[in-house]
């Protein structure tokens, strides 16, 4: 490690109890340096409060999106309170006191108007944003039977999230299953198998595959890969999660690859040479030793692989058919939460309830994703540090 | 593995001899055999979709393309061309390495010269730098849009131009799209400049030190001419990485269309990899259409790679020289 001491004194401030040898320039560097780099821890925190910032509303129950609402006839503006007349338009404070009274008035009238087109049947008195609605099943009346729906653009605005869980769940399942074997059996090969000098190109080439930009990969998956995959499997729809899936382990494998080769060649080669001393062979060592030795850096490379393939938003918004259907089978069109967020957010009312489910999306999306690269740092960390501590 | 024993004899042995007589080992055979084709069959994915998009690509790929606008119709086989998404994408990266390196060069170089190693705050720094990284792409989209676009621009608004109705910078822009890929590449930056800060021996800083220079002078005069490609590796990655980015500028500032090149800061523009998008799902007619949209990929495709290999080549420099210094 680099000289941690080296200019470590107190100074005192702007460095001035140094006397004649005082440097206040040196100083000011200093904190301003260490100011900057502050900036990082900022960003996640801003990064945190202004993705909740815009879903509070909803997380604090006070968005409604019944499609009947109570509807005040615009003859009766002046019996309201300027507050009450805020409160009723949905406008803010600054929104409210830009606009003069002809066009308050003329809002009144569309809101009456948009009241009496309305549906009214009993589904358009409930307030779909409240959290039973959006995680368990409900019968709507033109269903038999309880369902989980997900359909923001429709007359009653039905935000069930679990079918778009469940289709981020199966397509990261898919992606993990073709990725970490291939993945890791190349690092195992890589690190472990291989001659040195193979070692030096196949590692960088593997690595460039990390360049390819996603929407590149979803591309690939949209116009050739999907074709390919529904003349071998024979699926009902062309697009659909085993052709999102196996695109996004695409994307996985150079990080599960990279993960898993760093944490085998961090093995110290004391380990490989004892087992090759008492007879075991190159395979026995990598297979007997070594992995076992670095098991927590392959779990860490699956988690960082998980918070990758989950995050990951061109790719299934290309390639898995965008259909938000409740369903397990691999080979039906599916819809995540990645591209529900990339596809809906245009057409999404600013400030409306659409647009903070979405963040609140984004939210969960973030919350997953922190937790599982935190649980692969830690892993990480926790691997290096016994493998130096004991070679 | 010794295979001066064919597999034939091998099986003919006594199960009792085999053991002492022959090296060939089935296990051996069959596990390295195993994992050397899940390598070959990666690099068989790499071949394969590089070739396709080369093969496919390359016919369609001509100055012309290049240079051409979208005046006429963007989906026009004949008359479509990239140069509006090329110069729409250089623009947004050139703009973000503005903002990321020096911020992401003085981060780390705090790291490396000035913070102690084990204190909770450089550990918290850490994390920070860890955490960004895993961040999905979609969540900087998100951000870019809550923070950057509404609170920013939504009150440089407020307070320059309370009288307009149309906001001047609380809309999508090339610059918001800028400062979101900015956050996302700035643990790439980081980690590159650490690497190369601490491949820098600790002898010539103390020898800069014992000569008079002050701390601040062996940064700026010693440390970081030595960290520059390492630094420059890691601006090019973060380059690379963010010419391919889509998601995080789908509502920060990526133009369906528009009719002339972003003028300034707050104008939207239109970019190679949401026209790839556009292109392949937007498009009325896919078969027609496919030439130009390989052709599309390509250059996108090019840009990006020789960025990296750019960036691979440097690294690869820096490392010899590296052993050299050691």
């Amino acid at each position: 490690m680099p000289h941690r001491d080296i200019g470590k004194r107190s100074a005192g401030w702007m460095g001035l109890s140094r006397g004649h040898k005082a440097r206040p320039l040196e100083w000011i560097a200093e904190k301003a340096i260490f100011a900057v780099s502050l900036s990082t821890i900022l960003m996640v925190f801003l990064i945190f409060v202004f993705i909740a910032k815009e879903a509070w509303p909803l997380l604090a129950g006070k968005m409604n999106s019944a499609a009947s609402q109570e509807v005040i006839a615009p003859e009766d503006m002046d019996k309201l309170s300027a507050e009450e007349l805020r409160v009723y338009l949905e406008m803010t404070k600054a929104e409210f006191a830009a606009k003069d009274r002809e066009t308050l008035q003329l809002l009144m009238e569309l809101k009456a108007e948009a009241g009496a087109e309305a549906p009214d049947d009993k589904d358009a008195e409930i307030n779909t944003t409240e959290l039973r609605y959006l995680v368990k099943p409900y019968q709507w009346s033109d269903y038999d039977k309880p369902e989980y729906i997900w359909q923001p653009v429709s007359a009653i605005h039905k935000y069930n999230i679990i079918p778009l869980v469940i289709g981020s769940l199966k397509t990261t399942l898919v992606a993990l299953l073709f990725a970490v074997p291939l993945a890791l059996g190349a690092a195992i090969y890589v690190s472990q198998l291989a001659p040195p000098k193979l070692k030096e190109y196949v590692k960088p080439v593997i690595e460039l595959l990390a360049g390819i930009p996603s929407v590149v990969l979803g591309f690939f998956a949209l116009i050739v890969m999907a074709t390919f995959l529904q003349s071998v499997t024979g699926s009902h729809s062309r697009l659909n999660a085993l052709v999102a899936g196996i695109a996004l382990g695409i994307a996985v494998i150079p990080v599960v690859f990279s993960i898993a080769e760093d944490a085998l060649t961090s093995v110290p080669r004391s380990y490989i040479q004892a087992a090759l001393a008492l007879g075991a062979s190159k395979w026995q060592a990598a297979w007997q030793v070594v992995l076992p030795a670095a098991i927590p850096g392959v779990f860490a490379a699956v988690a960082l692989g998980f918070g990758r393939a989950i995050g990951e938003t061109m790719i299934v918004l290309m390639a898995s058919g965008n259909a938000s259907i409740m369903s397990w089978d691999l080979l039906d069109s599916t819809r995540t939460i990645t591209a529900t967020i990339a596809a809906e957010m245009a057409e999404a009312v600013f400030g409306g309830h659409h647009y903070r489910i979405l963040f609140m999306l984004g939210m969960l999306l973030f919350a997953v994703t922190f937790i599982s690269n935190l649980l692969g740092d830690i892993v990480i960390h926790r691997l290096k540090g016994r493998l130096e501590g004991k070679s | 593995m010794d295979t001066q024993t064919p597999l034939l004899q091998f099986q003919e042995q006594k199960p009792e001899l085999h053991f002492r007589t022959t090296k060939f080992n089935f296990g051996s055979f069959f596990f390295t055999g195993l994992t050397g084709l899940a390598t070959l069959f990666i690099l068989a994915i790499l071949a394969i979709i590089l070739g396709n998009i080369i093969i496919n690509g390359a016919p369609a790929l001509s100055w012309r393309f290049i240079t051409a606008g979208t005046e006429q119709d963007m989906f026009d086989v004949e008359k479509a061309g990239v140069f509006p998404m090329i110069v729409g994408t250089a623009a947004r990266v050139f703009l973000m390495t503005i903002f990321v390196i020096p911020v992401g060069v003085i981060t780390a170089i705090y790291l490396t010269e000035y913070a102690h190693v084990s204190s909770p705050l450089t550990r918290i720094i850490r994390g920070a730098v860890h955490n960004l990284a895993g961040v999905p792409s979609i969540v900087f989209g998100l951000f870019g849009l809550g923070f950057f676009i509404s609170f920013v621009g939504g009150n440089l608004d407020r307070l320059f131009h309370p009288e307009l109705a149309e906001p001047i910078w609380g809309k999508p822009a090339i610059v918001w799209a800028s400062l979101t890929l900015a956050v996302m590449t700035l643990p790439v930056v980081i980690v590159a400049t650490e690497e190369s800060l601490k491949a820098i021996p600790l002898g010539l800083r103390e020898a800069s030190l014992a000569l008079g220079a002050t701390k601040l002078e062996t940064i700026w005069k010693i440390v970081l001419p030595q960290a520059l490609p390492g630094i420059m590796t890691g601006g090019i990655l973060a380059i690379s990485r963010a010419a391919g980015e889509v998601a995080p500028i789908l509502f920060t500032g990526a133009a369906y269309y528009m009719a002339h090149l972003p003028k300034s800061l707050n104008d939207q523009f239109m970019d190679l990899g949401y026209h790839v998008f556009v292109l392949s799902t937007q498009s009325p007619n896919v078969d027609q259409t496919r030439p130009i949209l390989y052709a599309t990929v390509l250059v996108l495709l090019i840009l990006t790679f020789a960025l990296n290999i750019v960036a691979i080549l440097i690294r690869a420099k820096m490392r010899a020289k590296m052993r050299l210094l050691h």
